[in-house]
């Protein structure tokens, strides 16, 4: 009988530590499923964070480090310049990329560094039990912003893609979200746009992923997608921020005469 | 092979490159500055990698990272920058992988000074970040030593599986002495049953990490960690006597601060006074037994350093407190003089003469 759906090679057969409705395995099973693909799994090397994917290095069947909290860009920076052989990914979540590891992700970006980083952003710390994150939306209730996210004292919401894209060491910057089907193939097809731009020396990758915390959230995982899609991603609006590739060929077609895409 | 005149720090960042250092991440920080403008002109040339970090945060990080891959790697810095670095140096420890780190100390606390001092060696020694380990600590007093103990503490930390700091200082950093660089022996370090450098579908993938969620799996990780630990010390410990045989008094000194004590010693044989000088070359392990065996005949200890006492705490609890151990020092980034230490032994020798 033809196997029609398995598990990807490139994730480990343990049992995730994830809550129900999370969408980390989604996540993880995308990134897995594009280094199968690929056939890259024995010479990729993937570095995860502090925060819920803490784990990761025992969901993946490929070499894994750990790195302390906000530091995975700077690790993989490690790897990548000792080892410019090998494809290596970080898996971040956005308070260790985008408020402790601010620094290290902008620096890595700016230098234009040749790694892939994987940002799931679900606006809450989830594994400390729903702190107010970078990314909390304005308004919203945390444990830490309990009367609700007031600009006024906490500030505001940090948008990451936007921010990399300014960068010129940046080569892709691109939002998607898990939330339906059509959005979930796109995720992985920028994910694997995002490795192959490694392997074509082309610098720095993030696919930014907008996830769900139902346990934090305090909602259903049907109730989760349903805020993600009308409260989260109209704050952090879909796309690609930056593609290399495209404003290379658009400056070609300009060259010769043509309209850009 | 012909002596060159070097500075310390550059006879060391050269030392590296011969010793196999293939990385080298860093941020600025005086007064370890040449070492990295060293490596900064040297490595691309040479075959290796430097790399200028945003922050020495990020530089210890890199290091974690090209380490975990099994690479010979290092970084330098200087006391307020190893602060910086003291979270990913105990996330390196608590991964067990090899690397060199340079402290060419300056004074403190905070933003202190950029003389030379001595005032990181509790740090060094007892408190490089969180959690229970250690580093091995080397500390070299001439140039020639570091250059020396550069490719002894790659081979050490390979071997033991762990970070090794060489502690320097500003004087040592700064000065210049004729040195000469030995034939290194290739490293003959296996990394093959740790390294994440990609499993080519050969064997099951490698973890380099510190986390052990389960308190009896954490425990059971850290106690072989100090089981190397004791083994460590039964046998790495290194030291130097001079005129100790017969002395009644003893000084203990490390680093620069030893050469000061040394000519002290000189002065006071000169004058009848019966001193010698023991000097721990490594400051982890502390060489517990040869201080005792150095202090067989001894009456007095004087502990000689550039801060305010704090390699005195060892020497006591090498020597059980048996004999009265008293301390001089200066800090702040001024240098103690032979003259000054005579003095104190010439009161420790029954009064001022």
């Amino acid at each position: 009988m033809a196997v029609k759906f398995q598990r990807p090679h490139s994730l480990c057969d343990v049992r995730l530590h994830y809550c129900a409705g999370c969408t980390h395995g989604i996540i993880h099973r995308l990134v897995a499923e594009v280094i199968d693909e690929m056939g890259i799994e024995g010479t990729t090397v993937g570095v995860c964070p502090v925060g819920c994917s803490v784990f990761a290095y025992n969901y993946f069947n490929c070499d894994m480090i750990e790195a302390p909290h906000g530091r995975a860009p700077a690790v993989a920076t490690g790897v990548k310049r000792a080892r410019p052989d090998l494809n290596v990914f970080t898996y971040q979540g956005d308070g260790d990329l985008a408020a402790i590891g601010t620094a290290e992700t902008v620096h890595a970006a700016t230098r234009g560094e040749n790694i892939v980083v994987i940002f799931v952003n679900n606006g809450t710390y989830g594994m400390t039990g729903g702190q107010m994150a970078p990314t909390t939306l304005p308004g919203q209730v945390t444990t830490t912003s309990p009367y609700g996210r007031d600009p006024k004292t906490a500030g505001y919401p940090v948008r990451v893609c936007e921010m990399l894209s300014t960068l010129s060491g940046t080569a892709l910057a691109v939002r998607t979200a898990v939330d339906s089907v059509p959005h979930i193939r796109e995720t992985k097809k920028m994910i694997r746009k995002a490795f192959e731009n490694q392997q074509r020396g082309n610098g720095f990758s993030i696919v930014e992923v907008l996830s769900t915390c139902p346990s934090n959230w305090g909602l259903t995982p049907k109730e989760s997608i349903k805020r993600l899609q009308e409260e989260c991603i109209p704050y952090y609006p879909l796309g690609v921020y930056k593609d290399v590739e495209i404003a290379e060929a658009n400056a070609d077609l300009l060259a010769m005469g043509g309209a850009a895409k | 092979m012909e002596k060159v005149l070097m500075k310390g720090n550059e006879a060391l960042a050269e030392a590296a490159i011969r010793a196999g250092c293939k990385c080298f991440f860093g941020y600025p920080i005086t007064p370890q500055t040449e070492l990295s403008e060293y490596l900064a002109k040297q490595m691309p040339k040479r075959g290796g990698v430097f790399l200028q970090a945003e922050s020495e945060v990020a530089a210890i990080n890199m290091v974690l990272g090209a380490a975990g891959t099994g690479t010979r790697v290092m970084t330098s810095s200087s006391s307020p920058g190893i602060s910086l670095k003291s979270e990913g140096i105990s996330y390196i420890a608590g991964s067990d992988v090899p690397c060199l780190i340079v402290n060419v100390e300056r004074g403190g606390p905070g933003l202190g000074s950029i003389q030379p001092s001595q005032q990181d060696y509790w740090q060094a020694t007892k408190g490089l970040g969180h959690g229970d380990f250690h580093l091995i600590i080397l500390a070299p007093n001439s140039v020639q030593e570091v250059v020396n103990l550069v490719t002894k503490a790659f081979d050490l930390g390979e071997k033991y599986r762990m970070p090794v700091m060489l502690l320097s200082d500003g004087l040592l950093g700064q000065m210049m002495e004729p040195v000469e660089f030995p034939e290194i022996t290739p490293s003959q370090a296996d990394n093959s049953a740790w390294a994440a450098c990609g499993t080519k579908m050969e064997r099951e993938h490698h973890i380099v990490n510190s986390l052990y969620i389960e308190a009896l799996d954490l425990e059971e990780q850290v106690k072989r960690r100090y089981e190397r630990y004791a083994k460590i010390e039964e046998t790495e410990a290194m030291a130097e006597t001079y005129l100790c045989e017969d002395a009644d008094i003893i000084v203990t000194a490390f680093g620069a601060t030893s050469r000061v004590a040394k000519s002290a010693v000189n002065k006071a044989r000169a004058e009848g006074i019966k001193a010698g000088l023991f000097r721990p070359i490594t400051l982890w392990p502390f060489p517990k037994a040869e201080l005792n065996a150095a202090c067989k005949n001894a009456k007095a200890v004087l502990s000689v350093e550039m801060n305010m006492g704090q390699m005195i705490d060892d020497v006591k609890l090498a020597l059980d407190c048996r004999l009265p151990v008293s301390f001089f020092g200066r800090t702040g980034g001024v240098v103690p003089s032979p003259k000054e230490v005579l003095e104190e032994l010439r009161k420790l020798n029954g009064g001022a003469q």
